[in-house]
């Protein structure tokens, strides 16, 4: 009764067909005649039957056109649910004057796209769908070349609509883009920047289009995924199964660094087909029925070694922070002006610190992967947000060399940077090998919350230095805390993998903070950041790495609340105060656009004309991240009495340039906006000094849907001439900081800590 | 201990031999091939193995195979297709509603039963029948969106 077979034929599984399909390579592999049109194509040299290498610098590697004039094209970019996809058919329809139903995006496949980066700091349009516009712009001028030779016609005279090229004379002198290379490839070079992963640039000759010419790009074009999935048709990777295929559990110990020193197979005897597979710190277990592997896994009697416990008191987070050795700092760019001198020069000192929790992707399902070994080639299914790099990590743990491992993104239980998926696939790779079948690998839930890589836990400490006359003439900010690198951004490489380090590859931590995003004109500014050293150094559930906006949050927590600090002691209203010493001319419109939505009334915070336990309030920030700006406004009201929260309504005002699609770019920010509250008022990973023990949603609370927001009102501003910039996370960035300047205006208390939880709160407001 | 289990699910009778304790996620997915009720936790805390037992919005990682009885099984692709949707399906699309979508079982499911049940609901009596159900990308907004969208729907 199994889908086997069946579940990998369909499309999201790139199954071969499906694939020789997508490429039109099965009209040329089944041996269909050459026409004189696409004999005349090879002749050109523009096209050839057989696929170019598979290389950043042929323009078959991202755009080929299908027997029946349908276009797929093929990144290296993924869609984590934010329609990525929808943008680049956009983007492609476009250029190449087809209709955007005719265009099928491929992506997150190594057999089938370059190393573009992954999903990876918001760059799927801003980089991947450069490259597509630039790939697809190319194609429509190689295809109007080889038109003209056909036809007779100059290029120049010669239009094209609905991917049918005609003399703009002569409408009876038309070919289609079907007919004139349908079903062979591109053969056109094109000139490769030399960079792989998200600085992969590849433009050809062409120029694209004038965006005041658009008429695809800048629409609301619905996501094509959206229906298979309500309807239940589509496949997550958690849904792909192969023939002989086995399902896999891992078993990580109580205590953070214990490893197996006696494990008893005895144990788990009753348990049909049940396998234990342990090789020095890895630990686990497969069965042919999913239950039955879950069972072994529980029942499986361990003895474990007994290290030191690795943690220190949740309480002395901070103070460890603090205090631990520096192990790299780095300060941005040149700093302006003389900070030191400023201070010591101040007719008034403003400072404070703010501190941010360690936070899990706790991503909606526990990752899944399925690795299959055959014929001298391996397959990963994954839902990763980074294919081609798990494909190293995979290789590596299977002991192959890469070009004999395909990795194929399969859209997972959702993703916002580096969560447990590569782990899972490194996990799903050794037990494959260890048991020569076909392993699905699926983490449970106190594995996906408990022991995911974690946003970093940080402090920041940040200092105003005033004239006489209220001026802010000189700010300081620093952030010190775990690094976003601690384990790489990817799994590739076995140290940066639970199972590498827990086969005794040592962990290589690396060193990586951020600085605030912003554009104010004080005479004399520094900012820096500081690293420590991770807690444990190997299999850690509390090493550090992206989660969505990497470490933009909670620097921007810490940096725009204290901007409102200021405002609050020189008795200035927090947007004016913002219009006062914010410079660029971008920022300075998204904190315009999101006042005038929010109706601001202009008048200094605290409110205090409020009695009664409900008090309302209301609070901006704004942030820069990359060449995107967003502002937001948030109105919260606050029980005095519980400390509890509501973020009842946002203003948001959003700028990342050129909009490809406003309604995709809606759900992103609206949903940025709704996940970011969360962090704020809820989110913070709970550990004693053995582990983490956040391991499900009762101990790893998230906003509830009684608690959402009554609205999210969203100002987007289009910048058609400007390239387009990254939207994926930057509305996430600002939400903190205006929910604190919010609950400080509502109550006077200024909030520093985050989580907003109504315990802390109300002991801050009492 | 091993029993045999006799299932209606969407309508079709499906038999097997499997562990009384086994949740009914595990048959459903990996005996019947029914991929959408998807393992979220396992602890009932989250929704998205949602499925309908004689109506009733119930999550199948925690029901053992043991306590569902002749119950009538209904899950996400049971209700609705393409050609004939249910009303939130077809809101969901047009509210373009999921980011990764891994959740959807558990708010369409309890929706349904909802809008069942109660004609012209109100904000608050949306929020209130979705308490407890788990969205990790933050789509509430769309999701209350869409259910209104359907409520209108059903009148």
């Amino acid at each position: 009764m199994t889908r086997t077979m069946t579940t990998i034929d369909k499309p999201a599984s790139f199954s071969r067909r499906t694939l020789l399909q997508a490429t039109g390579a099965l009209v040329v592999s089944i041996g269909a005649p050459m026409t004189l049109t696409s004999v005349r194509a090879a002749e050109s040299g523009a096209a050839t039957a057989t696929k170019p290498p598979l290389t950043p610098d042929q323009l078959s590697s991202y755009i080929a056109v299908n027997a029946d004039g349908t276009v797929s094209a093929f990144s290296g970019k993924m869609d984590m649910g934010q329609g990525l996809s929808t943008a680049f058919r956009q983007m492609v329809a476009e250029e190449l004057d087809v209709p955007v139903d005719r265009v099928k995006v491929f992506i997150g496949d190594t057999d089938t796209s370059v190393n573009q980066g992954g999903a990876s700091g918001s760059t799927g349009v801003q980089n991947g769908g450069k490259q597509m516009r630039a790939a697809a712009a190319e194609a429509r001028h190689v295809l109007i070349e080889m038109a003209a030779d056909k036809l007779g016609v100059p290029a120049d005279q010669l239009t094209v609509k609905d991917g049918v090229i005609s003399a703009a004379n002569d409408a009876s002198k038309k070919v289609s883009y079907g007919e004139l290379i349908g079903g062979q490839f591109f053969n056109v070079h094109l000139d490769w920047n030399g960079e792989m992963g998200n600085p992969l640039y590849a433009p050809g000759k062409a120029k694209p289009k004038d965006p005041k010419s658009y008429t695809i790009v800048g629409q609301p074009i619905p996501r094509d995924d959206i229906a298979p999935k309500v309807f239940a048709q589509a496949d997550f990777c958690t849904d792909i199964r192969v023939p002989g295929m086995v399902h896999g559990r891992v078993i990580r110990p109580a205590v953070a660094g214990a490893v197996p020193v006696q494990v008893d197979e005895s144990s788990i005897k009753a348990i049909p087909t049940a396998r234990v597979v342990w090789d020095k710190g890895f630990l686990g277990v497969v069965a042919d029925k999913e239950w039955d592997a879950i069972k072994a896994a529980k029942e499986l009697k361990v003895e474990w070694s007994n290290p030191t416990p690795a943690f220190p008191s949740q309480s002395a987070l901070y103070d460890h922070i603090r205090q631990a050795p520096t192990r790299k700092r780095e300060v941005e760019g040149k700093p302006v002006g003389n900070v030191d001198d400023a201070f010591k020069n101040a007719a008034r000192v403003i400072e404070a610190e703010y501190e941010w929790p360690f936070q899990s992707h706790s991503s909606m399902g526990p990752a899944c992967a399925l690795v299959e070994v055959k014929d001298g080639r391996a397959t990963c299914w994954t839902g990763t947000q980074k294919a081609h790099f798990v494909r190293g990590g995979v290789a590596a743990m299977l002991g192959m060399p890469e070009d004999k491992v395909r990795v194929i993104w399969t859209t997972g239980p959702g993703s916002y940077g580096r969560n447990d998926a590569d782990d899972c696939a490194a996990d799903a790779a050794v037990l494959t090998k260890a048991v020569g079948r076909p392993v699905r690998l699926q983490y449970m839930r106190d594995q996906g919350t408990g022991w995911d890589p974690k946003a970093p836990a940080s402090v920041h400490r940040a200092r105003a230095a005033l004239d006489g006359s209220g001026n802010v003439v000189a700010y300081d900010f620093l952030s010190r805390g775990f690094s976003r690198i601690d384990v790489n951004t990817n799994g590739s490489k076995p140290w940066d993998t639970l199972a590498g380090q827990n086969l005794g590859v040592q962990l290589k931590s690396g060193d990586g903070f951020g600085f605030p995003g912003e554009s104010y004109g004080f005479a004399n500014k520094r900012a820096a950041w500081e690293t420590i050293a991770p807690l444990l150094d190997r299999s850690s559930p509390l090493r550090s790495a992206h989660m969505r906006d990497p470490v933009g949050p909670q620097i921007c927590f810490a940096s725009e609340s204290f901007i409102d600090e200021l405002a609050a002691a020189l008795n200035v209203d927090p947007v004016a105060f913002r219009l006062r010493y914010v410079r660029d001319p971008r920022d300075l419109a998204v904190i315009k656009a999101a006042a005038e939505k929010a109706g601001w009334q202009t008048r200094v915070s605290p409110r205090r004309d409020q009695r009664g336990n409900s008090v309302s309030g209301r609070g901006i920030a704004y942030a820069q991240r990359g060449p995107t700006r967003v502002a937001v406004i948030a109105e919260v009201e606050v029980d005095r009495g519980s400390g509890k929260i509501w973020a009842r309504k946002f203003a948001v005002a959003h700028d990342c340039g050129q909009i490809i699609n406003p309604d995709g770019l809606h759900h992103a920010i609206e949903n940025n906006v709704v996940q970011a509250t969360s962090r704020t008022l809820w989110e913070e990973v709970k550990f004693d000094a053995n582990s983490v023990t956040s391991v499900d949603w009762r101990t790893y609370p998230i906003l509830d849907v009684t608690e959402a927001p009554e609205a999210v009102d969203i100002v987007m501003i289009n910048h058609p001439e400007i390239a387009p910039s990254g939207a994926g996370e930057a509305s996430s960035r600002p939400v903190p900081a205006a929910i604190a300047n919010a609950v400080f205006d509502a109550t006077g208390v200024r909030i520093r800590r985050a989580p907003f939880a109504p315990g802390y709160v109300k002991s801050a407001l009492s | 201990m091993t029993k045999t289990f006799s299932l209606n699910v969407n309508g079709q009778v499906h038999s097997i031999e499997a562990d009384e304790q086994m949740p009914l996620l595990y048959a459903l997915r990996d005996e019947f091939g029914l991929n959408n009720p998807h393992f979220g936790c396992g602890l009932a805390q989250c929704g998205a193995c949602t499925v309908h037992l004689d109506g009733k919005p119930t999550r199948s990682c925690v029901t053992p195979l043991a306590e569902v009885g002749n119950r009538k099984i209904v899950t996400l692709a049971g209700l609705g297709t393409p050609e004939h949707p249910h009303p939130l399906q077809t809101a969901y699309v047009q509210e373009q509603v999921p980011q990764c979508a891994y959740c959807i079982n558990g708010w369409i499911m309890t929706a349904a039963a909802l809008l069942r049940d109660k004609k012209k609901p109100t904000d608050a009596d949306i929020r209130t029948a979705l308490r407890g159900l788990k969205c990790r990308c933050g789509t509430h907004m769309a999701i209350l969106r869409a259910v209104k969208r359907a409520a209108a729907m059903m009148g």
